[in-house]
């Protein structure tokens, strides 16, 4: 199994390689450069020459390139044309709030949709069934940016039941250390703030694990359907076994198996979606940030950010192989 | 009003309801209307910033965001007359011009303190210029020192710089010299790039090394995390991305106020700054909509109008076919109704523009020629020119889109309104819009374009910050070549006084008027929305707005 690892971790190398080609291209392709968003209005032409000068874009491309890849090996990813600090620590700054975002979105993706799309299945053909079925279609047609807003117009500004943007309210005075606030909180006894900051996580946590839920009810329904008509199950069924070791041993953890893989590349795709639900709930993580690097043309945040993120996927999925092969036998095998 | 208390009351059940422990922290301010106490006042304001501040070190900063976190900690020798843009005593008590007008005396207010402790006096102050215009390498970029570098046109080690040097004659008095007479000087030191920080602070913290790589330049330790200076409020907190925080200064010398902290929360997105404001996540926020104004006004909250410190105009490209008659410049100003424009899509209180700068501008000349909306004149005009039903005028049309600016708040509103009004006549428009960046950069970077819309806010009050940005030598965005208005601007920002600059720039503007670069639209009223609580805002056209004079209600 190691190795099996060890060469997917070497099979990144040439993908990665290939990522940070297509990304320098795309992000220098967008029109617009850095030099006029950061100097305004009234930016003289040498001035916008100078800021080029400064960061090398006036350099042929290809030159660009290269360096930009020769930085990048020695660990430098540059730094923010905006703000003006490293692009990494600008990354580990808004990730943790990305992570515990993700994490909440997961949670309620994953807590909510087993349970329904097992349900579901048990109650195959009934009307509860269908509507379990209709409801995810919803949830996977609706797009998140519009499901976000709604969310925020409806229950925050409207009702006022919950928080409409932030990790917590600015008037809280919270300790932080790790920049998980929810942890932060538990950790240094401000369970106040704890609070605050997880009634701030549930909208935007709706609104990003609603296509995540959808999709897993479906694939829970539909695995946990096929596992139950199968032989092994009727085999067992017909020496007694009884229901709830039936359920529990053998339907539940074969049917497992693709809503596992569903999971792993559903976290991976959060990011992606983090992006619309973070600027809707001006929620500070690295996607609300990313949304405004398009907009700013900060190319140097633009190309680290988007490849942290796909190396974050790229070990997402490989962990979803491993657990895959944790869970199945059969795959270690092949 | 109905519809908020209705909501607060829900929102005060739910608290209850979900959780009496952490909800009531933030419905307690909204929830108690009825008790006026001052002993209940919440001293924390929380404003909605579109962005980060670029910069904590005012004299690298040159965007609004950072400048409005500036205000609030730092000081300078000159302030604005409360608002309006008039220069006014601040950290220096008076000045006296020499006759040459080379060189400027200020008596400093005693018994000042920066927020380290330590005193303010005349050699803070010349340390303060003397960094300035020391300015090495990445620090004299535009996007760092930009205040500095166009004021006073260059630094030491560049030898263009018309800054000769400071001499602090004793604690309370300096004398500033240049090497050339700048009117707009005193004026200029209101902007906050001219404030004076503490110099034990930026040695301290090593302000000045900015840097890291030429291609990657890094802000400073100060500029990151210690801003030090004479104002109201000392810096806090920054977490990039989230907020950033002040609180009162125990030992300053002015009124300090009400307000006792001041978080700026970031919220990025238009939209959300609104909601935000709704559901009580902040206190205010600035530049509303105009399609928000009256549902917000209706749903109880406080709407302050900045006088307009800006204008808004219609630029006619020369390089582009047909542009460069006359006849046909003046033909589609008078098809344009800037009335109409205004009542149909601009906000309420926007007056219409004659000259390229608001009348609280010096120079602003009450006798400009103008022209008023005549479509049969302009059909008359453009026949002329040799432009009818058969031939009709066909010109390029550039508008932004995405964007809001104080002085164009909604420009694909303004654009479809004008583009009718310029058909009426007969003129053939073909409409090409872009993203921001992009627009900027096309009308700025290369002669391709035709008819757009652009403005400016002012930053200080001085004509050649209006006319003389626009007008004072050949560029892509206008491209026409007229070394008479060119030299008149150059000759006029040389000009020792106020009362020379008043003739010079009155005939100037009369001079743009004849020529017709473009159409000044009008000068749209900036609107800023408050929470019901927060009952006085200091609104100024320059935005000098420091929190110390807000008064709140609950």
């Amino acid at each position: 199994m190691l190795r099996t690892i060890g060469r997917r971790i070497l099979l990144l190398i040439p993908t990665l390689l290939g990522l940070t080609i297509l990304l320098f291209f795309w992000v220098r392709a967008l029109p617009g450069g850095p030099a006029v968003a950061l100097l305004g209005e009234r930016a003289t032409p040498e001035a916008v020459a100078e800021i080029n000068r400064l960061y090398g874009f006036d350099r042929p491309l290809i030159e660009q390139y290269v360096t930009w890849l020769g930085r990048l090996l020695q660990g430098d990813f540059g730094s923010s044309i905006q703000t003006g600090r490293p692009v990494i620590e600008e990354f580990a700054r808004r990730f943790p709030a990305t992570i515990e975002l993700s994490v909440a979105a997961m949670i309620i993706a994953v807590g909510v949709g087993i349970p329904l799309g097992y349900w579901a299945a048990r109650r195959h053909g009934k009307w509860s069934d269908h509507s379990a079925v209709a409801l995810s279609l919803v949830g996977i047609t609706i797009p998140v940016f519009f499901l976000a807003f709604i969310l925020k117009y409806v229950f925050a500004v409207q009702l006022g039941w919950l928080p409409s943007d932030g990790r917590q309210d600015a008037r809280i005075d919270a300790t932080h250390y790790t920049n998980f606030y929810v942890l932060d909180g538990l950790l240094t006894g401000e369970f106040d703030a704890a609070w605050d900051a997880v009634l701030h996580l549930i909208l935007p946590a709706i609104a990003l694990g609603t296509i995540p839920l959808a999709i897993i009810v479906r694939i829970t329904r539909a695995s946990v359907l096929e596992v139950q008509n199968a032989d092994y199950v009727r085999t067992g069924m017909a020496k007694g076994i009884s229901r709830q070791t039936l359920r529990g041993r053998f339907i539940l953890r074969n049917a497992m198996l693709p809503v596992v893989t569903t999971i792993g590349l559903q976290t991976g795709l959060l990011i992606s979606g983090a992006v619309l639900t973070e600027t809707v709930f001006a929620f500070p993580g690295i996607g609300s940030f990313l949304a405004r690097a398009i907009f700013t043309r900060d190319f140097p945040v633009l190309q680290g950010f988007i490849l942290f993120i796909a190396v974050l996927y790229a070990l997402i999925n490989l962990l979803v192989d491993v657990s895959y092969s944790v869970i199945d036998p059969r795959v270690r095998v092949q | 009003m109905l519809f908020t208390s209705r909501r607060r009351a829900l929102a005060a059940v739910t608290a209850v309801a979900i959780s009496g422990l952490v909800l009531t922290a933030c419905s307690s301010q909204r929830g108690q209307e009825e008790s006026e106490a001052p002993s209940d006042v919440d001293t924390t304001f929380v404003f909605g910033a579109s962005g980060d501040p670029s910069s904590l070190d005012p004299a690298f900063a040159s965007d609004g965001e950072s400048f409005r976190i500036s205000r609030q900690i730092f000081e300078g020798l000159v302030g604005v007359e409360p608002g309006t843009a008039d220069p006014a005593p601040l950290l220096a008590e008076s000045w006296e011009q020499s006759e040459d007008g080379l060189s400027y005396t200020f008596q400093l207010k005693e018994g000042v303190t920066f927020h380290d402790g330590s005193a303010f006096n005349g050699d803070a102050v010349c340390f303060n210029f003397d960094r300035q215009n020391n300015f090495t390498g990445v620090a004299q970029s535009a996007s760092m020192s930009y205040y500095w570098g166009a004021l006073m046109r260059g630094y030491a080690d560049t030898g263009t710089s018309i800054y000769a040097g400071c001499e602090a004659t004793s604690d309370t008095e300096v004398v500033i010299s240049l090497t050339q007479p700048f009117a707009g000087f005193i004026p200029a030191l209101s902007l906050p790039a001219f404030a004076i920080q503490s110099p034990t602070a930026l040695e301290e913290y090593n302000a000045d090394e900015v840097g890291g790589t030429e291609e990657a330049p890094t802000q400073s330790e100060y500029a990151t995390g210690h801003p030090t200076g004479t104002g109201p409020f000392k810096f806090d907190s920054w977490e990039p991305g989230a907020e950033a925080t002040v609180s009162v200064y125990d030992d300053y010398w002015g009124e300090q106020g009400q307000v006792e902290k001041v978080i700026f929360k970031v919220i990025g997105d238009t939209t959300a700054r609104r909601q935000a404001l709704e559901s009580g996540s902040i206190d205010g926020f600035d530049l509303v909509a105009p399609a928000d104004l009256g549902a917000l006004e209706d749903a109880g909250f406080n709407l302050v109008n900045r006088a307009p410190f800006n204008v808004l105009y219609l630029a006619f490209n020369q390089a582009a076919e047909g542009l460069d008659d006359i006849k046909v410049r003046q033909a589609l100003t008078q098809a344009i109704d800037k009335d109409a424009l205004i009542s149909q899509v601009l906000p309420e209180g926007t007056v219409a523009a004659t000259q390229f700068m608001p009348d609280s501008v010096i120079g602003w000349n009450p006798d400009v020629t103008t022209y008023d909306y005549d479509p049969e004149a302009a059909k008359a005009l453009l026949a002329e020119a040799g432009y009818d039903e058969s031939n009709p005028l066909e010109i390029l049309f550039n508008y932004p889109v995405n964007i809001s600016r104080p002085y164009m708040p909604n420009p694909e509103q303004i654009f479809a309104n004008l583009q009718s009004q310029l058909e009426a006549v007969g003129v053939k428009i073909t409409a090409e819009s872009n993203e921001w960046g992009e627009y900027l950069d096309r009308m700025q970077g290369g002669s391709d374009h035709g008819i757009h819309l652009l403005g400016w806010t002012g930053d200080y009050n001085d004509p050649d910050n209006f006319v003389g940005v626009f007008f004072g030598a050949e560029t892509n965005e206008w491209g026409f070549d007229n070394p008479e208005l060119f030299s008149a601007l150059t000759e006029a920002r040389g000009l020792k006084t106020e009362e020379e600059q008043v003739p010079a720039y009155e005939a100037i503007n009369e001079q743009i008027a004849q020529f017709i670069p473009g159409v000044p639209l009008a000068h749209p009223v900036p609107t800023l929305a408050f929470d019901a609580r927060v009952t006085e805002y200091p609104a100024s056209p320059v935005q000098d707005e420091v929190y110390n004079m807000i008064v709140l209600s609950e």
